[in-house]
């Protein structure tokens, strides 16, 4: 948190380096004062038992010293804390904000793009925004979750803010920088909220929209070869209960959406990355790489894992 | 005059008639079992928290093993979530809360110069209520075999968190161990707070008027009020809980129209006084052992009782700081800041009021007094840490993360279990007659407290780097794996200062040089009854006339009540 790349994250940051200065200060000053005295006023030796030291039993203007001055410290705090508040959570969103409705699941994220009719998971793609004017463009992020409470935390990006099932909040974010970020779910969600990472890659706002074109367009359907044979696999085998692919009868709710599964880096959340061998290894058997996750062993034939991954690989 | 014990009334058949001598291992259960006396039942919650302490122990020691390393395969995902949830429950309910009450209940009839509590049978009550509530919690290891396999203890969390407990989430009973022991743990709390608070306003000896009141009694009449006003809400919960999981009602169910928010309030409205019910005894432990080792009167002490008064006060109005990312109005969360940050300014009073009793004084760094010192130097540190989570934007970034770990760590073990120690080290004289061993308590500062450090400060790093909480795994490269590594490491170093704690109960109770009825030269009345007291406590009630009875005693010629 302490090498900000977006706004939010850079007001967070200000604010903390205050608050950190102040704590120093407060730990430098107090803790010196805790050595003075231990070392001042240890006993020097037996005949020091002799007499007991001057009996003290308070002082009003020390008491009052020692009052007032936290709280004038606490007073600055209080404002630097209430200002930062407001500029975070009242920020107006220009009318040109990304969109993006972020619904957590027992664990993986879908991601939807509801104006672009865009549907994926575990990773959002978002364009570089300006510090100001004309390509200024934040990212506004509605969150939602179906299941139990989980916690959006990007910490390069943006603080927390937790998806709450029957509850909608949102929060934004607007990188100044290019690359891909990590985050986790940050509050814990059950068996396998380790593995429930999250990637915010932040793009060119051209490569934004060269992304957002290759989204839309459904995934054609193999006719020859191995992935043909995983296509009809596919849709024999249940499979199509639990997830969607464009464009054809799959209409699952349940897991992630595979439309566009080979543009993603990673499988299961980030579990491991995606390649042809994890993804295999994730359709023989999912819970050797992810255990409890809701994905059960579908129990199928060596033949159909090579054809369905086959298949699963085209989907991009 | 005849000694009156409290359970005069209460008709036990002599030892001889049942054909149990004293000293037999039946009659020592039998008295342990049977036993009202203050003394005892403030032992054994000590030594059942001691237990309870050393199991829970374990657990944070198999999680840390797991997490030495990035991608460690030690422990299945399910065995650690259990892990931490017991490790949490376990510190929290059945380890802190005993200590507390055992202390409470050993000291404070024989600080106010009382012969006892004043309901000793409810305060036995109380005892096994706890106890059996502890054992409850953790038989759900064999009890609660889910759908999966055999063991299945709770696995949700010290504050389960709903939807997570809903029967959808949470298959098999151990959500509801968890429920039970704790609301069963609740009304023993309730039954001693009210204890505590009558046996401070009503058995006070003749010339103890509230202001001559030792600061540790003050400080426990201040944590009963708390404890009565924060169990409730927590009760509430669980029976809302219950309710939700078996009778179909729709409080936290989030499906039917619940919410899932009104757990967390709930819940912390009970959680964050929690924390100050644990907290504040650790400042009447740490309000009797530096004025005595200083050779000074507390400095301030109507500013302590009312520091402790404003904590408890404004405690109760700052749940929400644990909420700050639930998505609440930016309104409510700049409101939950600032009570908040308000917190510090009566805790750093404390802490300047203990500096200003060390200073001038002559100060003897005997065992009590310095587990009290690196106490003010932790509790510093967790304090400060407090104050950047009291800042809601920072908050934000470090909340659920491995900074608030770090945080309450130095908070629960840094502030409270040191004071504990130091409280255990000071009144052992008094409760089994034996000095403490030196050296051997020397081992046990030294090596505890470097493992503390070594354990818990590289958290705060791994928090700042964005390592959310109770994760079992994580990946290489995100800057983690040396701040888990260390972490780790450190805690060889406590498990050994544990051991040497250990052996240093048993040994300087077998070995241990005979300890006078006032070893440590000290002030209030508990050492005027001789080591151990007897179960009378005074032979007659004693008379005071000011906060440092022994004081006056010992300097007639110029004693306290001159200058009061």
């Amino acid at each position: 948190m302490f090498q900000p790349l977006s706004r939010q994250a850079e007001m967070i940051h200000s604010a903390s380096l205050v608050v950190l200065a102040i704590t120093a200060g407060i730990f430098i000053v107090v803790s010196l004062l805790l050595v003075y005295v231990v070392w001042k006023f240890r006993r020097k030796g037996p005949e020091d038992d002799l007499k007991e030291p001057p009996q003290i039993y308070g002082s009003t203007h020390i008491e009052l010293a020692w009052t007032v001055v936290p709280i004038i410290i606490v007073l600055v705090l209080i404002l630097v804390t209430s200002r930062t508040i407001g500029e975070i959570q009242n920020r107006k969103m220009p009318p040109n904000a990304v969109e993006i409705r972020l619904i957590g699941h027992q664990w993986w994220w879908e991601v939807r793009y509801e104006k672009e009719g865009i549907v994926t998971a575990n990773e959002l793609h978002v364009p570089v925004s300006q510090r100001t004017g004309e390509g200024m463009r934040p990212t506004q992020i509605f969150l939602e979750s179906a299941d139990v409470i989980h916690s959006f935390w990007v910490p390069q990006l943006a603080g927390k803010t937790d998806l709450v099932p029957n509850k909608k909040n949102q929060t934004w974010i607007e990188p100044f920088a290019k690359g891909t970020f990590f985050g986790n779910c940050a509050e814990y969600c059950g068996t396998q909220h380790a593995n429930m990472l999250l990637r915010v890659v932040v793009e060119d706002p051209e490569d934004y929209e060269k992304w957002v074109q290759t989204m839309k367009q459904p995934p054609a359907a193999p006719q020859t070869g191995l992935a043909a044979q995983g296509h009809k696999a596919f849709f024999e085998n249940s499979c199509i209960n639990c997830h969607t692919v464009d464009g054809t009868i799959a209409g699952g709710v349940y897991g992630p959406d595979l439309s566009k599964l080979m543009t993603r880096q990673t499988i299961g959340a980030g579990v491991a990355p995606l390649t042809p061998e994890t993804l295999r290894a994730w359709v023989r058997d999912p819970q050797t790489l992810k255990t409890g996750c809701f994905m059960p062993d579908m129990k199928l034939l060596d033949s159909e894992v090579d054809a369905i991954t086959a298949y699963l690989l085209t989907l991009k | 005059m005849t000694p009156q014990t409290a359970d005069d009334n209460f008709e036990i058949p002599p030892p001889e008639a049942i054909g149990h001598e004293r000293g037999s291992l039946t009659r020592i259960v039998q008295e342990l079992v049977f036993t009202v006396d203050h003394k005892k039942l403030g032992l054994m919650y000590i030594a059942s928290g001691l237990l309870f302490f050393v199991v829970a122990g374990l657990m944070a020691s198999l999680i840390r093993i797991q997490l030495a390393v990035p991608r460690n395969n030690f422990l299945e995902p399910d065995v650690f979530n259990r892990l931490f949830t017991m490790h949490g429950t376990a510190m929290v309910f059945f380890v802190g809360m005993p200590m507390l009450f055992g202390f409470a209940n050993y000291l404070i009839p024989l600080m106010v110069g009382a012969r006892d509590m004043a309901f000793p049978r409810l305060n036995a009550f109380g005892f096994w209520v706890f106890f059996f509530s502890g054992l409850l919690l953790f038989f759900s290891y064999l009890g609660a075999p889910g759908l999966y396999a055999a063991g299945s203890a709770p696995d949700v969390g010290w504050f389960a968190y709903s939807p997570l407990t809903a029967k959808a989430f949470s298959r098999g009973h151990s959500t509801d161990y968890w429920t039970l022991s704790i609301l069963l743990g609740g009304i023993g709390s309730i039954a001693t707070s009210i204890n505590i608070i009558v046996t401070a306003l009503c058995l006070r000896c003749k010339g103890m008027i509230l202001g001559r009141m030792p600061l540790f009694v003050w400080i426990y009449l201040v944590v009963a009020f708390l404890i009565i006003i924060a169990i409730p809400p927590l009760s509430a919960c669980q029976i809302m809980l219950i309710l939700d999981r078996y009778f179909g009602a729709h409080f936290f169910d989030t499906q039917a129209g619940g919410s899932a928010v009104l757990w967390q309030h709930f819940f912390w409205i009970f959680g964050h006084p929690e924390v100050y019910i644990l907290m504040l005894p650790g400042f009447a432990i740490a309000s009797e052992v530096i004025p005595v080792f200083s050779r000074k009167p507390i400095f301030g002490y109507p500013v302590m009782v009312a520091a402790s008064v404003l904590i408890a006060f404004i405690s109760l109005g700052v749940w929400a700081h644990h909420m700050f990312a639930v998505g609440m109005t930016s309104i409510g969360n700049t409101f939950f800041a600032i009570s908040t940050l308000l917190v510090a300014v009566p805790t750093g009073i404390k802490i300047f009021n203990w500096i200003g009793t060390m200073y001038g004084g002559k100060l003897r760094f005997e065992l009590p007094m310095l587990f009290c010192l690196a106490f003010l130097f932790q509790f510093l540190i967790a304090g400060l840490t407090g104050v950047m989570l009291g800042v809601a934007p920072f908050d934000w970034q470090l909340t659920d993360s491995y900074f608030v770990v770090a945080h309450f760590h130095y908070v629960l073990i840094g502030g409270l279990l040191f004071t504990i120690f130091s409280g255990i080290y000071y009144w052992y004289p008094k409760a089994l007659g034996k000095m403490p061993n030196f050296k051997l308590g020397l081992l046990h500062f030294l090596l505890f407290m470097a493992g503390f450090h070594i354990t818990f400060f590289p958290q705060h790093i791994s928090g700042f780097l964005g390592m959310p909480r109770r994760i079992y795994t994580y990946d290489a490269g995100r800057g983690w794996d040396l701040w888990n590594l260390i972490s780790s490491l450190g805690v060889i170093l406590q498990a050994a200062g544990i051991l040497f704690f250990v052996i240093n109960l048993i040994y300087s109770y077998v070995k241990g040089g005979k300890a006078g009825d006032d070893p440590w030269d000290a002030w209030t009345l508990e050492w005027a009854a001789s080591s151990p007291p007897p179960d009378y406590n005074f032979e007659t009630l004693p008379e005071v006339r000011s906060r440092r009875p022994l004081w006056d005693l010992k300097h007639p010629d110029d004693p306290d009540w001159k200058y009061e």
